[in-house]
Formats: C-alpha cells, structure tokens, sequence
C-alpha cells in the first residue's frame, strides 16, 4: 500500500496476485483504476490532493489494522468514515499546513543523482516544473559516484540526494563506512532493473549452468548485488564461490559485457537497455521478476537539512512525492523520457529510455516484450523493505554481529514524509509501516528475520 | 638543408597522419544489414545491432562531432550540460589556480633547501615521503576535510606540482657556481640581494624545468581528479560522455587535453627559452 493508495477502497491490498501491480483484484480492475486515476497533476486540485494524502494517512492510524479497515469501510461506506474521521481529526487544518507549511528558508537548491533512470522523479521534476511549483529554484547536478554523492550531501554541497537504499543502512551500521546516521524519507523507484548476458549466452538461459560466470554489480551495498544473489543461491549457484561478482560502474558494465569480459549483470536501467540497443547483450530476467515491488533507490536528505530547513525540507518532499506519482502514471511515461533524455539530464538515446519507461522494449533476442510496470514509482520507504535488505547483508556475511533489526529499519526508513509532519501537527502518523511480501514465491516475514536467514540453503553465516 | 629537413618532416607527418586515418576507418566500416529483423523491432535497436556499424566510432563520426563542439563551444545548457570551451575553461582555471599555489610555496621552500644544508637535511624525509604518494590518492582525505569538491580539486593539482618544482629549485639553488657566490661574498653583496641577482638568474633555467614538469603533471591530474568529483570541467566532460557510451565524444575530448596540455608545455617551454643565457 502506498502513499497514492487510497485507505477508503475497502478492495485495496486484497490480493498480490490478480494483477501486474497487486493492488487490484484483476488486470481489468486494474487497468480501470488506472484510468480513473490518471488525471494529469497539473489538472488536479492540489487541495483535494493532500487531503487525499492527509485522510488516508488518519484512517490508517485509527484502523492499523488492514481487515478491520476494510470491515468498517465495509459496513459503513468510504463517505460516512470519511466524515466520522473528520469528527476526531481537525482534517482541513492538517491538510492546510500540509499544503502550504511555514515560510520556504532557502529556495536554491542543489540535489544530486547518479544518471540512471532510478532517479527519474528527482530529474523531470527539474525540466517539468514539480520543484518550481513547490515554491523552489532546484538545480539537480549529475554525481561521479555513490560515495562522491554521499561525501558532497555530508560536505552540504547537496541538500539533498539520490542513493541506492541500502546505501542509509550501511552508513547508519557501519557497513564499508564510518557510522553516520543518515535519513531517507522515501524511496525512489521500485522494480526497473535486469539481469542481461551477453548475446553468446543467448541459448543458456537456466541459470544452473552458470557455474564460472563472471557478473557485476553496480555497487556491493545494492539491491542489485541482493537480488542477483538471491536468484543465483535459489537455482543452486553459490555466489560467492561458483560465479564471481564484481563492482563495476554502470557504463563500464556494457563496455566489459562488448569487451568478453563479463558474462552478465544485474545493473540498473539505461545500461540493461543500452546492452541490448548496442546488440551486445540480451535481457534474461526483469528484476520484477524476482521480487515484484522490490525497492531500489532512495531519495537522502542530511539530516542537518531536515532539521534545519523543515519547510524547505517539506516542499521538496512535496515536490518528489508529486513527480513520483506523475511518474508511476503509465500514460505520462513517453513525455518523461522526452523530458529526461537531453545530455543535462540522462544524456541517453530517447528510444531507449521510452523502452524502460514504458515497458514496451526488444528484449535483444528479437522479441518485443510488454512489461508497463518494468520500472515503476513509489515513495513510501516500507520499514520491512529494510528488514529485509539487513537480513540479505547478514546472510552474505556483510554484517557479522547481531542486529536489531526493527530499531534500525524505523532509524534509518524513516517513513517520514507523511510522519514527520503529520507529527507537526499534532497527528498520529499511519501505525503500519510494514508489509509482508514475496520474493521469488516465498513469503518474508519481517517479524522473524532470523528465521528468515536460517531458512536458506546458501548462507555466509 | 635545415628548411629542406623541415618540410621533409612535415611530408612525412602528413604521410603517417593520412595512413593513420585511412586505417582506422577501414578497420571501423560498417558490414552492412547484419540479420533479418522484424522492423518494428529494428526500430528499437541502434544501429551496431541493426545495420552492423562498428562499436568504435569512425574518424569521420569523430571529426563530424569535433566541428559540432567547435562550432558553439561556449553553450549552457544547465548545470550538466555546457559546451567543451567552458569546460575547458573550468579545467584551465583549476590547474592555474592550484599551480599558482604550488609556485609560491614550492619556490621559495625550494631557495630554503638549495640555500641552507641544515633545512635541505632536515626537509628531506618529509619531501621523500610525500612525493611519490600518487595525487589522487589525497582526494578522499581533501573531500572530507576541505569540504569543497571544487577546492579538493584544486587543491590535489597543488599537492601534485610542489614536488617537482621544489626539488629543481633546490636543485637549481644548490648548484649555483661556487664562484660566482665567492665573487658575490668578496663582493659583501647581502643575503637577499644575492639571493635575488646572483642564485635566481643562475638557477632559473632548472627552476623553470621543473614548473614545466609540474604543469605537464597537473594536466594530467585534473583530468581524473574531475572524473572522480564531477560537476565541470573536461574531466567530467569525459566522464559524462562515458555514461553515454559516447566513445566518439570521448576521443574528441582526448584530442583536446592533448592539444591543450602541448599548449601549456610550449608556454613554460617558451619561457625556459626566456630566462636560458649562454655561458
């Protein structure tokens, strides 16, 4: 469930199942909500849409609970709960401060990514006018690196900026850092990345005989490098003893895949895309395919920043929250690859970033594939998301002693947009910050963690 | 005879440029449609994939670009996208800036080693240690306490151009011709005025060949030192356009750090010639 769900569908989150997002309980259901949604932002009445954001936030504090929700809705209607929750709640005044808040502090921004198309909301909201309609002046800057990004946030050259999110975890723990807590208010993207190999593997497809393959990884602390191993180790490969897996920089990842010198990658979009356009390589498997939802790159403000600007910190939430709705929006997908291609956004092809956005792409083994949610967009920063990643860094070896796991997903997966300032004034934010999920058919429980890791075949602990 | 061995040079030049060219595209010649493709998906595809033209640019792909870059080579497009004089222009300012820096400490620190034994010996082991410490190896430790990616920059172009022009001019310094000192001191010339009329002028040659190294050093560091913090410069020029997979606007970049760096050799080359006497 999202911050664009709304908590008065008594049908909403009923089944993961019946379609391509899970929210529905059929792709017709699906495709109709769909269209009833896609009024553009610029059309649709801000106020109606904060207090969307403001009421379903109430309703999911007053029912935490899922079913009962549902039960009353149910029973009751959405327009009746609707207004027995305006009763206890002053919603119009939340709403308002929600909207507006205080006077903007600083309204030049700097904000830092990294080009690949995770970071589609906090690009187009720059060329498509989300950051100026929130009351700021952003520049977004293009970034040599995930640790150039992390040292120029730290260094407050950036106020804010675009990160892979396990990246806040590993610095808040330690992990391949010095500690340093770090805040992340919401995720970037979901889904969007792939596995592809190189065009001569184009008949070995069953990755049990992918013993000896070399892979790269943008980054060890990305669900990239969690992803692969995990859809390695689940087909019987040992990631780290059967195949190797190396760090390596996106662009350099088609130029080795060309060069002979991988055999694969899980890397992030343009480059899967990019393998193919160039007939080096071909798309073996969508990331969604592994975890459908799973999240990928987060939105990290210092938190200096957030405490010291809070209005400004707001409305640049705002302005992402607004973009990533925008963005999650399938039929707004062909304009934001227009807007976003140029050399001072992504600097790639157009055709090949249509191909990612709207899932409509040559797969490079001469088929047309139809995936609209290969990359989709979703900010709320799911604390079980964390707890799963941790469970993932332990099972890997990366984290060696024991860790709590639900004291540092609700530290660092701050699910603050709404619960920051909604705390402001004086609410109580939504009490369910987790969901349970499937990755590759098996349920995780983010209740038992331990259980989790112990349940796998392969394991570094 | 001297005119007729220039021209013949440049003949031959001329010769291995033309052979050189006339190679590569060869060797970089599309193959024509490589497979039957259903066009729809040929339209998504580029065209290595679709009509066989090879991954390396051709020199007509590089020199087609290289005028498109010269002919508006001072556009802004924002904060990521500016035309190569202005980032040019930023790396030029950068390397000027740390250079100028490094001249003014490494001079005179230099005149101090070369003048007096007793700090020649006590600066060594730091100088020995700290000049072969690659440059880029300083710049985490200059982000993370200069806080500044632009000042680390330039800072790391600093670090780098001290050691070379230091040691030439405690090199320089030292060798000065006993004589002419002895001369000098008959002479009871003060130490300042010796300094400045006798050892300058006589050390200037080597003093010079070691800014030349250093500026020749400094070129090649900021190059990788913007690859690695980003935001201007030709160094994240490069950068940029591996991102892209523009392998024909990274050799045009290539093209232009070559020139620009011969450019800066042949000024402090130039001046070397300046300050040079006959003996």
């Amino acid at each position: 469930m999202s911050m664009f769900d709304n908590a008065f569908d008594p049908k909403r989150g009923l089944s993961r199942a019946g379609c391509a997002c899970g929210r529905h309980i059929d792709a017709a259901e699906h495709e109709r909500e769909q269209q009833l949604q896609c009024a553009p932002v610029e059309s649709a009445s801000d106020e109606k849409r904060y207090q969307g954001v403001v009421a379903s936030a109430v309703m999911r504090a007053v029912f935490p609970q899922d079913a009962t929700r549902r039960a009353f809705l149910k029973a009751v209607g959405a327009s009746t709960a609707l207004a027995a929750v305006s009763q206890f709640f002053p919603l119009s005044t939340a709403t308002e401060v929600f909207a507006q808040g205080g006077a903007i502090e600083k309204q030049d921004l700097k904000v830092g990514f990294i080009p690949i198309t995770c970071a589609t909301p906090i690009i187009m909201a720059a060329p498509m006018g989300f950051y100026t309609k929130h009351g700021l002046n952003v520049e977004v800057i293009k970034t040599a690196g995930w640790a150039v990004i992390r040292d120029k946030t730290l260094n407050k050259e950036y106020d804010a900026a675009h990160m892979l999110s396990p990246m806040p975890i590993a610095i808040t723990l330690g992990v391949g850092s010095n500690p340093q807590a770090y805040t992340m208010p919401a995720v970037e993207n979901i889904n969007g990345q792939a596995i592809t190999l190189a065009i001569k593997h184009k008949d070995k497809r069953d990755p049990k005989s992918w013993k000896g393959f070399k892979f790269a990884v943008p980054f060890d602390y990305s669900m990239h490098n969690y992803l692969l191993r995990y859809y390695l180790a689940e087909n019987g490969i040992d990631p780290d003893t059967d195949v190797q897996i190396r760090a390596v920089p996106p662009p350099e990842m088609v130029a080795n895949l060309r060069a002979d010198n991988i055999d694969g990658f899980l890397g992030p979009d343009p480059m899967n895309q990019r393998a193919v356009f160039d007939g080096v390589g071909f798309i073996h498997l969508l990331s969604k395919e592994i975890w459908d939802g799973h999240p990928c790159c987060a939105f990290a403000a210092s938190k200096e920043f957030v405490t010291t600007a809070p209005n400004t910190y707001a409305a640049l939430l705002k302005a992402i929250i607004d973009a990533t709705a925008f963005a999650s929006k399938a039929d707004n997908r062909k304009q934001i690859a227009e807007a976003i291609a140029p050399a001072n956004y992504l600097n790639q092809p157009q055709i090949v970033l249509e191909q990612i956005l709207t899932g409509t792409f040559a797969d490079g083994l001469g088929n047309i594939r139809r995936e609209p949610n290969r990359v989709d967009f979703d900010p709320f920063p799911w604390q079980s998301f964390a707890v799963w990643i941790m469970t993932q860094m332990k099972r890997w070896g990366q984290i060696k002693s024991d860790v709590d796991y639900k004291a540092v997903a609700e530290q660092v997966f701050l699910a603050t947009d709404t619960t920051r300032l909604m705390k402001e004034v004086g609410l109580t934010p939504p009490a369910t910050t987790s969901k349970s999920f499937a990755v590759m058919g098996k349920t995780f429980d983010p209740s038992k963690p331990d259980e989790y890791i112990q349940s796998f075949a392969i394991k570094r602990v | 005879m001297a005119r007729s061995l220039t021209l013949r040079a440049a003949f031959v030049s001329i010769l291995i440029f033309a052979a050189f060219i006339l190679t590569w595209h060869l060797a970089t010649r599309g193959t024509g449609a490589v497979q039957q493709m259903d066009p729809e998906y040929a339209k998504l595809m580029g065209a290595t994939a679709t009509q066989g033209k090879s991954a390396m640019p051709g020199p007509l792909d590089v020199g087609q670009k290289l005028w498109e870059h010269l002919r508006r080579p001072f556009y802004d497009n924002g904060p990521n996208d500016k035309g190569v004089g202005i980032q040019l222009a930023f790396s030029i300012a950068r390397v000027g800036l740390g250079y100028l820096l490094a001249v003014l400490v490494a001079i005179p620190i230099g005149f101090l080693i070369g003048m007096s034994p007793l700090m020649s010996r006590a600066l060594d082991p730091f100088i020995q240690v700290l000049k072969p410490i690659s440059p880029l190896a300083w710049m985490p430790l200059a982000l993370y306490t200069i806080k500044d990616s632009n000042l680390s920059a330039i800072f790391v172009i600093f670090i780098c151009s001290l050691w070379p022009m230091m040691i030439n001019t405690a090199f320089g310094v030292a060798s000065v011709r006993k004589e002419w000192l002895n001369v000098a001191r008959t002479l009871e010339v003060g130490t300042l005025r010796r300094a400045f009329t006798v050892i300058l002028p006589a050390a200037a040659p080597t003093i010079v060949t070691g800014m030349r190294i250093s500026i020749g050093i400094a070129w090649l560091v900021i190059v990788a030192a913007e690859m690695l913090v980003g935001g201007t410069g030709i160094g994240y020029f490069v950068w940029n356009e591996w991102n892209n997979l523009s392998i024909t606007n990274v050799i045009n970049a290539i093209l232009l750090i070559g020139l620009v760096g011969m450019v800066l050799d042949q000024v402090l080359a130039f001046a070397g010639r300046m300050v040079t006497f006959p003996e």
